[in-house]
């Protein structure tokens, strides 16, 4: 075994193979943080939309969530990255290709932004359908009697939304939300097949040039567990810090 | 764009037996995870620490890192366990083999959290009966606690399953020809990604889309007989 590895110059970027992990694992990091802001944001409304009285929405984000998630991801990810270009009108999708400008001014892409926007939009879209489905299950699981107590107070029902379910709910599906962002960051991975040269291809990439696999894997793997072990670590935080007492203790509980 | 569906047709064979490559390794990690994932969650429970230590440690390290790196750890690993186990140079063990262990080991890691709640969803009482009765711990488990377990898991093991059939899309990354990756070869060949990458998404859906409609039917029947 030979960890000194990591400290030679590696052939390209002009640095070392640990400046190669430091980007792989800053890709991986900016690919799950944007998906997740689309996910959160999406699945929040879809999650809602499928609990609410009215038939469309309920059909439309019902068919939403059944698409996504019986299509595998990697498909999918072919399907954003390399079909979608093709069916929009072709000024849009070269485009695409070639010309989108640069939103993350980052040094040491060795990649294009399309691959980097393919890769958030897939993940994002993705997992949006996951967290519609945590989001229904906050909601149904709260007691019939908080809609009905709202309404009777006059709420309307966008109000009791906003200002009764959601907020509590939010609250309930904490857990399996660090779950879901634990699953988005893993899936990251996925984006390299599309060329992102997230940790997973970056420590491919090493193992491929130096031949010091277990070393190049080791780190990586490293690197994945000390971030979950801090995504963990900081919902529990979180979710101690807006427990509604008396409600929630039993369900952080466990 | 126009679309020239023919493609399709046209490479029936390939896909076909991309397809077949898929359900064989599906059914292959499908069994062996299970199998594995049993002794996996049997071993996490019991009280000998040597035994639920180690198992702790690899179920909660497989399952914190992505599942293509585990792929690319258990394809790099398997050749060198054997070649060092037999003795054996170079070509022991060929891509094929080394994505079925890898299969195996990440969705025996899956299936054992499924598979731990389960045993555990069994109240105590009932293995200590058993014991009481005159068993011993094998066939208290076996005839006793894991037959209800895993009736009591039948509807979540079902959709593990069918995330498992999407997962098997994953061998692309260590090259091999499973549905996607026929798809993905002939595409190239044809100058038709367009045309072969909807249709897969499509045939995935069908068959995922109708897996899950099934396992909620039977999950609706099931909850009745209960």
């Amino acid at each position: 075994m030979d960890w000194k590895v990591f400290l030679e110059q590696a052939p390209s970027g002009g640095m070392t193979y640990l400046g190669w992990l430091a980007s792989g694992t800053m890709w991986t990091l900016l690919v799950s943080i944007f998906a997740w802001i689309i996910a959160f944001s999406l699945g929040s409304v879809l999650g809602v939309m499928r609990t609410t009285p009215l038939a469309l929405p309920r059909t439309i984000a019902t068919t939403y969530v059944e698409i996504f998630r019986n299509v595998p991801l990697l498909v999918q990810m072919f399907l954003w990255y390399f079909v979608m270009p093709e069916l929009v009108p072709k000024a849009l999708g070269d485009y695409l290709k070639q010309d989108l400008p640069n939103l993350v001014e980052l040094p040491f892409a060795q990649f294009s932004m399309w691959e980097f926007t393919a890769a958030v939009l897939c993940l994002g879209l993705y997992t949006a359908s996951r967290v519609a489905e945590q989001v229904r299950a906050g909601i149904l699981s709260l007691p019939r009697g908080q809609t009905n107590a709202g309404l009777a107070m006059g709420f309307t029902l966008p109000q009791v939304y906003r200002f009764v379910l959601v907020p509590m709910a939010f609250r309930i599906i904490i857990p399996p939300m660090t779950s879901e962002f634990l699953t988005i960051f893993k899936n990251s991975s996925t984006a390299l097949t599309i060329g992102v040269i997230e940790l997973t291809a970056q420590s491919r990439q090493i193992s491929e040039y130096t031949f010091k696999t277990f070393e190049a894997f080791t780190a990586a793997t490293l690197i994945y567990v000390a971030i979950t072990l801090t995504v963990i670590f900081l919902m529990r935080w979180l979710e101690k810090s807006v427990a509604v007492p008396g409600y929630i203790s039993q369900a952080a509980g466990h | 764009m126009d679309f020239d569906w023919n493609v399709i047709w046209k490479n029936r064979e390939v896909l076909v037996s991309g397809m077949m490559l898929s359900l064989k390794l599906f059914a292959i990690a499908l069994t062996g995870g299970i199998f594995f994932g049993t002794l996996l969650a049997m071993a996490r429970l019991s009280s000998w620490k040597v035994l639920s230590y180690p198992a702790a440690g690899f179920v909660n390290l497989i399952r914190s890192i992505p599942f293509i790196m585990a792929i690319f750890w258990f394809y790099f690993l398997t050749p060198m366990l054997v070649q060092k186990m037999t003795g054996q140079q170079g070509e022991a063990v060929g891509p094929f083999t080394s994505a079925i262990v890898a299969f195996i080991m990440v969705e025996s890691a899956y299936y054992s959290e499924i598979i731990r709640a389960g045993i555990q969803s069994i109240p105590r009482g009932q293995p200590w009966a058993a014991y009481a009765l005159g068993m011993n711990y094998w066939q208290a488990m076996g005839t006793v606690v894991l037959p209800q377990a895993f009736r009591n898991m039948i509807p979540i093991m079902l959709t593990q399953a069918i995330i498992l059939f999407q997962d098997t899309s994953l061998v692309y990354v260590v090259g091999l020809k499973d549905f996607l990756g026929a798809a993905s070869k002939a595409g190239q060949l044809s100058g038709r990604i367009v045309e072969l990458y909807i249709f897969v998404a499509f045939v995935f859906f069908i068959i995922c889309f109708g897996a899950s409609w099934a396992v909620k039917k039977l999950q609706a029947k099931y909850a009745i007989v209960r």
